[in-house]
């Protein structure tokens, strides 16, 4: 599936917030996330770069809260995917739901 | 007739017909496809997934209908994994490319992912790789057209035997059909253990290797009070443990009554009598046994088989229902108390050589600040709508004591800022499962509101046994009079200060020390509900003096064995 014409892409920055990182319920929002848009989405940790339709690929990336991740996206609505994408991992996945802050003393 | 022994893990007893769950790692040899069966090969593989992902959905219907979603969610990740593109673009290649049989390709490629999981740090992913093994299982029993004795599709009474059963598949196990079940490995703590006992069905486990010389379809009798499992057992044995059985159904039956009677004694001191409880829905097992409120509520299935770390949501929705239907009686919660045994799933975690003595319970909170102040902040709000007290495990000493408090005023003042209401002043408590604990207790009483004996981990450390270990379970004895001198020094400190002191070991649950417990002072008892009846029946039929006599004399012996027999006399003599 190589690129034929000249296509969308796009790219965003984003830091895992939500305390237990990228485990298995956030893998799986994120690529719930990814698998709505028709881009090809791909994730990318120091380096190590993933597909991000793949719930077992994003698991091995095992990012931590802290983590700086680099979105690209590729096809037709590669800016959607990838402000979606960006915002989803920005709110921490919608959890540690309750309000009450979180810090540490 | 063969009889094994292991660890009694529920109790009751279950005659029946052995099921064998056998899910040894199904060997898959390397094995090859000829070019022109690739096709059919690829067409197979996908049939396979898709009976498999329909099973998944199943298993996660009934997991959430019997234990609520937090479990039912594990499943969800289970089909993302079995329909993830990556492993399936894989799949087809290495059938297609290089004509791999599907066996093979499956079993390479998710070996591999499993191994990968094994080796993060994180012991939330840690746990995926078992997730991964158990979708490589399914998918293979499909792919071999092996007779599946599914345990959900069970439509006959039978009792399960297997090398271990996975968090779903003990949880999926139908009460109607499963009489009880028997493992080769496990321990009295862990998982299947606790779904054993929530279920009421009797098991045993760490029974070691006894499933080659077990014919599916053998008569076998589990004996979950001693811990037995007795394979093709002969005519006489099989009629004692049908009479046993027999009787244990209609004592349950005469014991109806006591439901609405006080754990009163004969002359006329009320006993507490509280229930522990390890899911929310065992609160309606808690009301029909008349229990007084509820002694120990852990929480440890909040992350037990759980896909991800617990939300304060999900914390404070499985507390405040617990709270809400115990309609006004105390509720006591116990914070996080994993330890070894119970993280068993999750390798790397427990490499410890001693898990014992190492990371765990209070020791893993206080180290995780965050989660167990969000966890407190769970049960501070739902103290807002009941009587909730709160409970520290594994305290051994005063300053992990002070500084678990000071984490709790943290989690008030965390409420108060966002505005969300809570109790004034939430009572305290520490469990005394420590032997220094103990021996200090006076230092400790200041600090708390009450205290409850631990008396499983009390046990073990003050004898130095792991009742996990096959090896030296035998020296581990509730009536060691050690344990004697231990409770009643915790009593008599507690009495000092003023107090209150309750006991929410398995020992409790034992009438054979009913009246040892009253007579080392004890007015409170905490139990799995299941046993309440009885034990109010036993409270009922003593006086406090009887009991006093019976906890002097315990006192003065000098082994378990002499206290167990001294306790067994009294018991035949009252019954009598």
């Amino acid at each position: 599936m190589t690129a034929e014409k000249s296509e969308r892409s796009a790219t965003g920055e984003v830091t895992v917030i939500n305390e237990q990182g990228l485990h298995a319920r956030p893998a799986h929002a994120l690529m719930m996330c990814a698998s709505g848009f028709q881009s090809n989405v791909e994730i990318v940790k120091d380096g190590e770069c993933v597909d991000g339709k793949s719930i077992l690929s994003l698991l091995t990336l095992a990012a931590a809260r802290g983590t700086r991740l680099v979105i690209r996206a590729r096809g037709d609505d590669a800016e959607e995917a990838v402000a979606a994408l960006t915002d989803l991992i920005a709110r921490g996945f919608g959890e540690d739901g309750g309000g009450a802050s979180d810090g540490t003393k | 007739m063969i009889t094994h022994y292991g660890i009694p893990a529920s109790p009751g007893v279950a005659i029946g017909e052995a099921l064998i769950f056998d899910k040894e790692r199904i060997r898959i040899p390397r094995r090859f496809v000829t070019r022109d069966a690739v096709d059919d090969e690829v067409r197979r593989l996908e049939q396979a997934i898709d009976a498999v992902a329909a099973e998944i959905d199943r298993n996660r219907e009934l997991v959430t209908g019997q234990l609520g979603a937090q479990y039912g969610a594990i499943f969800a990740a289970h089909l993302a994994m079995l329909r993830d593109p990556r492993l399936n673009e894989e799949w087809r290649r290495l059938i297609r490319e290089q004509h791999y049989a599907p066996e093979h390709a499956v079993s390479e490629t998710l070996r591999r992912y499993a191994s990968v999981f094994q080796k993060l740090e994180h012991r939330f992913l840690a746990a995926r790789s078992e997730d991964v093994l158990d979708i490589e299982r399914s998918l293979l029993r499909c792919l071999t057209g092996q007779p599946r004795e599914e345990l959900t599709h069970i439509g006959s009474p039978v009792a399960v035997l297997a090398h271990d059963l996975t968090p779903s598949e003990t949880a999926s196990l139908d009460r109607r059909f499963v009489i009880g079940f028997a493992t080769e490995s496990g321990g009295a703590g862990g998982h299947s253990a606790i779904v054993a006992r929530a279920l009421e069905i009797p098991a045993v486990v760490g029974l070691g290797r006894f499933l080659a010389e077990t014919g599916p379809g053998d008569a076998v009798i589990i004996d979950g009070d001693e811990g037995r499992l007795i394979v093709r057992p002969d005519g006489p044995t099989r009629a004692e443990f049908e009479r046993r059985a027999e009787s244990r159904r209609t004592f349950a039956a005469s014991l109806e009554r006591f439901r609405d009677l006080p754990a009163e004694t004969a002359d006329g001191t009320r006993i507490e009598i509280d229930a522990n409880i390890e899911f929310p829905h065992e609160v309606d097992a808690c009301r029909q046994r008349g229990a007084d409120g509820i002694g120990l509520y852990r929480t440890e299935f909040l992350y037990l088989g759980a896909a991800r770390e617990p939300t304060e949501d999900d914390h404070f929705r499985a507390y405040a229902d617990v709270v809400e239907r115990m309609g006004g009686r105390p509720v006591v919660i116990r914070t996080f108390d994993l330890g070894a045994d119970k993280l068993g799933r999750a390798p790397g975690e427990s490499e410890e050589r001693n898990p014992f003595l190492g990371l765990r319970s209070i020791r893993i909170s206080l180290r995780h600040v965050t989660e167990f102040r969000r966890q407190l902040r769970a049960i501070l709000r739902a103290g807002a709508s009941g009587d909730v007290r709160v409970m520290f495990p594994m305290i051994a000493t005063v300053p992990e004591l002070r500084r678990a408090k000071a984490i709790l005023a943290d989690a008030c003042e965390d409420l108060d800022e966002a505005g969300i209401p809570r109790p004034p002043k939430m009572p305290v408590g520490m469990m005394v499962e420590v032997p220094s604990a103990v021996v200090l207790l006076d230092r400790f009483l200041p600090d708390v509101d009450f205290v409850s004996i631990g008396t499983n981990d009390l046990i073990q450390y003050a004898l130095a046994v792991d009742r996990c270990n096959r090896e030296v379970a035998d020296l581990y004895h509730d009536t060691d009079p050690a344990v004697l001198k231990l409770i009643a020094m915790t009593v008599d400190a507690a009495e000092r200060h003023g107090k209150p002191v309750g006991l929410c070991g398995q020992m409790s649950a034992n009438p054979l020390c009913t009246p040892l417990l009253i007579g080392l002072g004890l007015r409170s008892l905490s139990m799995p509900p299941a046993d309440i009846p009885e034990i109010k029946q036993i409270c009922r039929g003593t006086t406090v003096e009887r009991c006093r006599e019976v906890a002097g004399r315990a006192l003065r012996m000098e082994s378990a064995r002499q206290v167990d027999h001294y306790l067994r006399e009294e018991f035949q003599k009252n019954r009598t």
